[in-house]
């Protein structure tokens, strides 16, 4: 009755087959990863030091260290976070919980889509022409975050849009029908129960804005410079556009610098990667229903 | 003579009710009046419109895309379609979900929340409340030493008492249960019809139930729904001694369809 047929022997030949396809495809996946992790280390982990970290570049940029754009990066990132997070915010708890489907929020969808979609370069050149020129905020600090925000803001929308669905409608309309008001049970039932995954999509938004380079080049981060900035309308060095400084356009950079600081640029990203990860094993240790 | 006069007040009047989705008609031409304090049953298979019926009462159309509502309803003489603060309604109307709904939130929280939406701040106050509540849904003996505990992970049963400790905490004057036993243990079950009974001297109860010994055990008069219709409305007791004068009733409360 249980004895095997050949059939039986064949699909299980295949099955086996199938399965080590998809465990190959599933392993290539870390050759980059650790190529490049180890690259970095092997070239450029001979530099790191706190040296590196907390002093500027001397020499021409030939040596020294990485901190007036490790400042910059973090004033960057935050000033666009400011200006990001609390409008996608409020953009997708308008589109997930009040916006009727109409062709009107067809239309918002559509162009949250194409936002996205929009090549960084592109971005650049609309926050000259926008941030730069016609506001007059000059290359600075405040128009390089701004065109980051406008870039990394569908990302802020759509994370936050399917956190806010990701709460089960029978807690909204229980609490509709004991006389709360859309904004009552935003406030009380909705938010509450999805902040946590709100804010893991703005982590991985920070991880991804802290790599961007060409939103910043015309905009606000500059080549070198000896200053550090004061106010989001100072001019700042930057991580990402530091690294194809030195990597590219010095003269006489010693080989493992480039390397270093490319370290140093991953690093904080998977620093924040790591936040964002473990946040959502937090998360879903305490999932609520 | 002051009390019959009450009496002849009806908690809900409605009048020539139609409902559709879409354009599709869920519920057409239904009259009926509601006394107070009277537990009102409705039977009927799926998709007789019996869920619309309550979205309708208190004005949940507005959630429902495409779900339009005519004819007349009113609430102790308030006509829902045109009231201004339907907040309000809602707020005297508590419903119980088919599927217990605890919120995910204590479960203190979860029944001090319809207060703290009418503005009670003081925990005293509300303290007094989220106990009458869970006593008089009795499951105030269960719950009690661990009041902070997520209301969303009780029991299937200790979820739709809860949900229905949450509904009393609203003081409404008209309770709406939608099928609440679908997902809730024969024990427990007879546990929430006792506490129907004594909820009926305080409130209207509306009882929208599968189960065709419920509404006879608990309703008062009993309304049968088919395919978006009211078939008959007629005492429980008639009802179920042979009193059905249209044949399909007999038949679904005999067990023969639905």
């Amino acid at each position: 009755m249980f004895q095997e047929t050949a059939l039986n022997v064949r699909d299980k030949k295949v099955q086996g087959l199938f399965r080590l396809i998809f465990l190959m495809m599933t392993l290539l996946l870390i050759i980059p990863v650790l190529t490049i992790l180890g690259l970095l280390i092997y070239k450029g982990g001979g530099v790191l030091s706190w040296d590196f970290l907390f002093t500027g570049p001397t020499d021409g940029m030939t040596a020294g260290g990485v901190f007036p754009a490790l400042l910059g990066t973090v004033w960057l990132v935050s000033v666009a976070l400011v200006i990001s997070v609390p409008i996608g915010i409020a953009a997708a708890i308008y589109l997930s919980e009040y916006a009727a489907d109409n062709w009107f929020t067809r239309i918002i969808n559509l162009a949250i889509i194409n936002l996205a979609g929009v090549p960084s370069i592109v971005h650049a050149l609309f926050g000259v022409g926008a941030f730069v020129v016609f506001f007059g905020f000059g290359t600075s600090i405040l128009a390089a975050s701004l065109t980051l925000a406008i870039m990394t803001l569908p990302v802020v929308i759509v994370s936050t849009r399917e956190s806010l669905q990701a709460v089960p409608q029978a807690f909204r309309e229980a609490c509709w029908s004991m006389g709360a008001t859309r904004w009552q049970t935003i406030r009380r039932v909705v938010l509450p129960n999805s902040v946590s995954g709100i804010l893991t999509g703005v982590i991985l938004e920070v991880s991804r804005t802290t790599g961007e380079t060409a939103p910043i080049m015309f905009t606000g981060a500059v080549f070198f410079t000896p200053f550090l900035p004061q106010s989001v309308f100072d001019q700042t060095m930057a991580m990402s556009l530091h690294l194809f400084v030195v990597a590219t356009q010095v003269p006489g950079v010693p080989e493992e610098l480039p390397f270093g600081v490319a370290l140093v640029l991953i690093g904080m990203v998977l620093v924040m990667n790591s936040v964002s990860i473990a946040f959502r094993v937090y998360l879903r240790g305490r999932k609520k229903w | 003579m002051v009390e019959q006069t009450a009496a002849q007040v009806p908690a809900l009047t409605v009048k020539d009710l139609q409902i559709a989705y879409a354009g599709k008609p869920a519920l057409s031409g239904v009259n009926l009046d509601i006394r107070e304090n009277e537990i009102f049953g409705i039977i009927g298979p799926a998709n007789a419109g019996k869920t619309s019926f309550l979205k309708a009462i208190n004005r949940m159309d507005v959630f429902t895309p495409g779900m339009a509502v005519r004819g007349d309803i009113s609430f102790f003489g308030y006509d829902v379609a045109t009231l201004k603060n339907v907040y309000a309604l809602r707020s005297a109307i508590g419903v119980v979900f088919p599927l217990p709904v605890g919120l995910p939130m204590t479960i203190y929280d979860n029944v001090a929340l319809a207060p703290r939406l009418r503005g009670i701040k003081s925990s005293a106050e509300l303290d007094i409340i989220v106990e009458r509540c869970l006593e008089r849904a009795a499951l105030w003996d269960e719950v009690k030493d661990r009041l902070d505990s997520l209301g969303s992970l009780l029991s299937g049963g200790q979820q739709q008492r809860l949900t229905i400790a949450r509904a009393l905490s609203q003081e409404p004057k008209l309770l709406m249960l939608d099928e609440f036993s679908i997902a809730v243990d024969p024990v427990t079950t007879m546990r929430i019809e006792d506490v129907l009974k004594e909820l009926k001297h305080e409130m209207t109860i509306i009882l929208v139930t599968n189960l065709v010994q419920q509404a006879r055990r608990l309703a008062d008069r009993t309304a049968f729904f088919l395919e978006g219709s009211c078939v008959e409305i007629a005492d429980t007791q008639s009802l179920f001694l042979g009193g059905a004068r249209d044949q399909r009733t007999t038949d679904y409360i005999e067990g023969r369809f639905g």
